[in-house]
């Protein structure tokens, strides 16, 4: 089942398409992360997905057919807006409370046991806890309602090193012990190439990489070699950045036959998650897409 | 503090819970360039040679391996199906993944000797010239010559690399 699949999807505000022509199948089972620059559209296709927009074109559905914002999906997607909105002038007693009374699906003894395992005190005011202590409070008020999805914008923006990581352990063991879907945008690449097993890539409104993290990881390489020679090669080659100073170059490029050794001259290198996602955020024109391939293929890849 | 942490994540597991801890942990190390679920198989392979672990032992439960690293579940999954694939270990349904076999230990004084040749060599190569970077570079430029004359399996999976990816 795809938790999120959009076709032709884009939302304008006034005269700007914030996002274009985006069409994308994202599998369950995943973690997925959302990477590009700002305004490259990942706050505006998670709203639409959880519901909080109306696209201008195109269509999408989330967790096999469902509209967003249609009851069935308000119950089967967690969502965590950037900067975890709560209310901070409530213990957090009463901050459980008032979104059990806001929620169909409510577990109630799920969210206590969680705030005491991270020893978060029910009688503090929200806005007294530390910001890694919100951001979990607010992950705890989303993991409540077991949802089949948990959409999360920018979870680790505000969080210092420690927090970040306690916060991803957190979502992590939720997909381990629920086998939920997620769906995060963030920057912190470092900590996405941990968590990640599929990948998008937006860039200006549009989509620019989707696929299988171990796919992307296994059919691009980085080729260093003599400069003189880049210009000649890279005709060759599909590459997606080249870089490198007069004598040494590096082209970071796209093979379907990754064990293929390289031209004569250059060294192959494997690439780092943080690598390929850098150059294709450099070259905005690159993409890198999924195209049609055999279902046993697809079922192969996922066993 | 971790004892404390884990502790508590165990109490809060609900069924199942405390059904057994494993004698090792896992630990990450990002700048190694080595995809993170073999580092989980280098580690249980390497605690079995040293002993930390032995057969009938638990590994970590995916749940706590996943806690504590911060990293997807899949990645905890693929290293135990390596393993199993290994022989070194089997999953029991419902109660985790255990040590089936153990590592070669025998060939410990061997080991020591071509540590010792090894160490040598080091010494010659240094009193050569060569710094630390430099003896890294022709050993991996040798292993790379060693691979392709032998037409090992690890050769022909992706072309070898000086940053240590093993196939």
């Amino acid at each position: 089942m795809n938790v999120i699949e959009c076709g032709g999807l884009g939302k304008r505000y006034h005269r700007a398409w914030a996002l274009r022509d985006c069409t994308v199948a994202i599998p369950g089972g995943r973690v997925v992360a959302l990477v590009g620059p700002n305004g490259a559209g990942k706050t505006t296709l998670l709203h639409l997905a959880v519901g909080l927009l109306a696209p201008t074109a195109g269509r999408i559905s989330v967790l096999g057919r469902e509209q967003p914002g249609s009851p069935a999906a308000l119950d089967g997607i967690g969502f965590v807006a950037q900067d975890a909105p709560l209310y901070k002038n409530l213990p957090v007693a009463d901050m459980l409370h008032v979104t059990r009374n806001l929620n169909r699906r409510w577990d109630q003894q799920h969210a206590q046991a969680r705030l005491a395992e991270l020893g978060i005190p029910l009688a503090k005011k929200v806005g007294k806890l530390s910001g890694g202590q919100q951001a979990q409070l607010a992950l705890t008020v989303a993991l409540a309602r077991h949802p089949q999805l948990l959409v999360l914008d920018e979870p680790l923006a505000m969080l210092d090193p420690l927090a970040r990581h306690d916060f991803m352990a957190g979502v992590m063991a939720a997909v381990a012990e629920e086998g939920i879907t997620v769906v995060l945008s963030s920057h912190a690449l470092a900590e996405l190439e941990r968590v990640a097993d599929y990948l998008i890539v937006l860039a200006r409104g549009r989509v620019q990489v989707a696929g299988e993290v171990e796919d992307l990881l296994a059919t691009h390489r980085t080729f260093t070699g003599p400069a003189s020679q880049a210009l000649d090669d890279s005709e060759r080659l599909r590459v997606v950045h080249a870089r490198g100073g007069q004598a040494q170059a590096h082209l970071l490029v796209r093979t379907d036959r990754p064990g293929q050794p390289p031209p004569g001259g250059w060294e192959s290198h494997p690439v780092s998650l943080e690598e390929l996602v850098l150059a294709y955020l450099r070259e905005p024109e690159a993409a890198a897409l999924p195209g049609p391939r055999p279902l046993r293929d697809a079922t192969a890849m996922t066993s | 503090m971790k004892i404390d942490k884990e502790g508590r994540s165990e109490g809060a597991a609900g069924p199942g819970a405390g059904a057994g801890r494993s004698p090792i942990e896992f630990r990450l190390d990002p700048a190694s360039g080595v995809p993170t679920y073999l580092q989980l198989v280098h580690q249980v392979e390497h605690a079995l040679r040293l002993g930390y672990l032995q057969p009938g032992d638990q590994l970590p439960r995916i749940r706590d391996a996943v806690a504590g690293l911060a990293i997807n579940p899949n990645t905890v999954l693929k290293a135990y199906r390596e393993l199993e694939h290994k022989g070194l270990a089997a999953g029991r349904p419902g109660q985790g993944t255990f040590v089936e076999a153990t590592l070669d230990q025998v060939a410990l004084p061997q080991l020591a000797t071509l540590r010792r040749s090894l160490l040598g060599w080091l010494a010659t190569a240094q009193s050569a010239g060569l710094d630390e970077d430099g003896i890294v570079a022709l050993m991996t430029s040798a292993l790379r010559d060693f691979r392709e004359r032998r037409g090992s399996p690890a050769a022909g999976r992706g072309a070898p690399s000086q940053t240590g990816e093993v196939a």
